[in-house]
């Protein structure tokens, strides 16, 4: 009995320094994260072109043709535009069929295609700035749509059904075509 | 002796800190998860341009980087534009074509985001992409940042 009565001895790890050692370690930690968040503009390349097979023909008013240089002035379909005006032209362009019914302009918006080409020396600043307006035209057009058709902004409407059931996105696919540039001077 | 004998108040003046490491833990904790090591080095300057309508990549684990940009030469000289991938500068463009459909093969689906400077050129931009059209990896990314595209 008086073997069981010894009490044991205490087994405890100092916990003093443990909160100094968690400190470092967050230190560490915090000074070697990024929080950063890949953002950017997401684009779909066409598959390598087929020697055999010829590019489907394409109707002249279905395409918008729009040319940048390499000092960063805009040609679409033959006309000078300047940046700011090119979001309209787009939306006008695509959305042809539901509003001014131009005969120069795209049949449906399922079948227009913006065609973006570049010259070599054209900065990369002045493509993405031109990339931007285009899906801004193409984010426009499905807000309306969606706002026309459920109410509510296209951001919720994408949150609430999945890739295959969007109907927006079936009504306005975001055709942009980037072409091969030219070799420039 | 005097009467006027300052009262001591009751309660104690410490804050407790027992809690105090749990707290920091779980700080920690928080910040190992969201740490990402950085994995390469960079050898080309990378200044990003600015577009409004941008969106997330959810999935960090299917993007391949590719980062194309003047060549920093130490002294905060810069030198032609070059190609980076993963660790290397890419002498021949059309290693890319292997070297991406080799990624490719890894990860069916795959997101190559192209980290380019603003000053770049297109003519390299287009180069690039030709390969990666041929190797197959057509999902792109163009990373930028969120704001007002510079004015022209």
């Amino acid at each position: 009995m008086q073997l069981k009565k010894r009490s044991r001895e205490t087994a405890e790890v100092p916990q003093a320094g443990m909160a100094d050692i968690a400190f470092l370690l967050l230190i560490f930690f915090l000074v070697v994260t990024t929080i950063d968040v890949d953002t950017g503009i997401g684009m779909q390349l066409p598959p390598p072109p087929d020697p055999d097979q010829e590019p489907p023909p394409i109707r002249e008013r279905n395409l918008m043709n729009i040319l940048v240089n390499a000092r960063g002035q805009i040609l679409i379909n033959e006309e000078r535009a300047s940046l700011h005006e090119v979001r309209q032209l787009v939306v006008d362009f695509v959305d042809n069929a539901n509003r001014a019914q131009d005969p120069n302009l795209s049949e449906d918006p399922r079948q227009a295609i913006v065609s973006i080409k570049t010259d070599r020396q054209t900065p990369y600043e002045i493509y993405i700035d031109m990339l931007d307006e285009v899906i801004g035209a193409y984010r426009q057009l499905r807000d309306e749509a969606s706002m026309r058709e459920f109410g509510i902004p296209y951001r919720q409407y994408t949150a609430r059904v999945s890739r295959e059931d969007n109907v927006i996105r079936v009504m306005y696919p975001q055709n942009i075509s980037l072409a091969e540039p030219d070799p420039g001077t | 002796m005097s009467k006027f004998q300052k009262k001591q108040a009751n309660t104690k003046q410490q804050v407790p800190t027992a809690a105090m490491p749990d707290i920091i833990f779980m700080l920690l904790i928080f910040f190992m998860v969201v740490t990402v090591l950085r994995e390469v080095e960079l050898q080309v300057r990378v200044d990003f341009t600015r577009a409004d309508h941008i969106e997330k990549i959810e999935q960090k684990r299917l993007v391949s980087y590719i980062y194309i940009g003047p060549e920093i030469l130490g002294g905060g000289r810069f030198g032609d534009t070059r190609v980076q991938i993963d660790d290397a500068l890419i002498d021949d463009i059309f290693a890319i074509r292997r070297l991406m459909y080799d990624k490719l093969m890894e990860e069916p689906r795959l997101i190559v985001s192209l980290r380019v400077d603003q000053k770049s050129e297109m003519g390299i931009v287009s180069d690039v992409q030709q390969e990666l059209r041929e190797a197959g990896t057509l999902r792109i990314n163009y990373s930028t940042l969120r704001g007002d595209a510079a004015p022209m």
